[in-house]
């Protein structure tokens, strides 16, 4: 197991917060709440060791596409694809946006 | 194919999205939510994720109009197994429960049953929170009904299995099973000859829900369908407490066992004959 920490830039905060996905097998667990403006961060514990590249490159393709709301985002992974962790990060910040 | 596009799973949902589904619209109030991160401090040490509700959703609503605890068990998550803090948070939610009755407050309790049983990275203490579960469940079941849902898939066993079984009223779907062993467990113990863990339709066939409410251990069995479980466990809300406990018949499951031939394999039809025949 390992635990990652990752910083972006970002907006303003949300106001809501949101759960979704569950620490099952291929499946993730992710926390959305609102953080301090213009920063995102991210704490990532996975049960997968030595993907902090993979987890990086998968967060900048994301972000770059849109600037992320300022939030703190905890993920607890059990070895979900990037394609699961993504659709997953999606689902989540729909769900915040409709707080 | 109409009765399939009118029927919703219960089996497919998530232990808070069933939960949920359960409660009165718009009555589920979660307490120890995920967000406050009352977490596994064992997991993490032995190299293992955790979950930041530990795998236990304890909400409070009202089902009917009545006022309810509902404890749900995620299945997806280490097997729904029950460790410290999941533990405590049933025990505690059922002691509670219990609290609100002797002031006045009629409190009842649905238990979501998906789990393996105790933790075994939480060895000791995951048996310690199954048996103030099983204290607690017996406590508040004397005030109203304590009434455990084993939807499916993962079932329900070791020392939970014996929580279900304290339970006033028990639920089953098709896809439920339930036993103190799980059938991994028995075959590695019993032999591949005597229990074979693969065969499914023999596991079923012995401990499904089907198999259990035909052998009278189960009070309730039910289409794996949202509307007709809400339905279901409202009823046996509104039933009461029952005349007599399940867990209360020992003198009779006792007797009952003494007259069972052991030389012979016993099969499904004969369980059901051995528990259902004449009652006292």
């Amino acid at each position: 197991m390992e635990t990652l920490s990752f910083e972006f830039p970002a907006g303003q905060p949300p106001k809501g917060r949101a759960l979704v996905g569950c620490v099952g097998s291929g499946d993730l667990e992710v926390l959305l709440e609102p953080g301090t403006p213009g920063r995102l961060t991210i704490e990532v514990q996975t049960s997968v060791n030595g993907a902090e590249q993979r987890w990086q490159h998968l967060f900048e393709r994301i972000f770059q596409e849109q600037m992320p709301p300022a939030m703190h985002i905890d993920i607890h992974d059990f070895g979900a694809t990037p394609g699961v962790v993504r659709l997953r990060l999606e689902q989540g910040f729909e769900e915040i946006d409709h707080d | 194919m109409t009765d399939l596009l009118t029927k919703h799973s219960f089996v497919e949902l998530g232990a808070r999205q069933r939960a949920k589904a359960l409660l009165d619209a718009g009555t589920f109030r979660e307490l120890i939510d995920p967000f406050q991160r009352v977490m596994s401090p064992w997991l993490g040490r032995q190299g293992v994720v955790p979950q930041a509700d530990d795998g236990v959703i304890i909400a409070k609503g009202s089902i009917g109009g009545m006022p309810v605890v509902v404890a749900a068990i995620e299945g997806n998550f280490q097997g729904g197994s029950l460790g410290e803090v999941g533990g405590a948070k049933i025990a505690g939610a059922l002691e509670l429960a219990a609290g609100d009755n002797r002031n006045g407050i009629p409190t009842r309790a649905v238990l979501l049953l998906e789990t393996g049983g105790v933790r075994l990275q939480e060895a000791n203490l995951g048996l310690a929170a199954i048996a103030d579960i099983h204290a607690a469940i017996v406590d508040l079941r004397q005030y109203q009904p304590v009434i455990g849902v084993v939807a499916g898939s993962v079932g329900c066993f070791g020392g939970m299995s014996i929580a279900a079984g304290l339970c006033s009223y028990l639920v089953v779907t098709r896809e439920a099973r339930l036993g103190l062993n799980g059938p991994q467990v028995i075959e590695q113990e019993a032999g591949l000859d005597e229990y074979d863990s693969r065969d499914r339709p023999f596991i079923w066939s012995l401990t499904g829900g089907e198999q259990r409410f035909n052998s009278g251990l189960v009070d309730r069995y039910v289409a794996d369908d949202v509307a007709q479980i809400q339905q279901t466990v409202t009823a046996l809300m509104h039933a009461g407490l029952p005349a007599q406990q399940r867990s209360r018949q020992v003198d009779f499951y006792l007797a009952r066992l003494t007259e069972l031939d052991t030389t012979a394999q016993i099969v499904p039809a004969a369980v059901c004959e051995l528990y259902q025949g004449e009652r006292p």
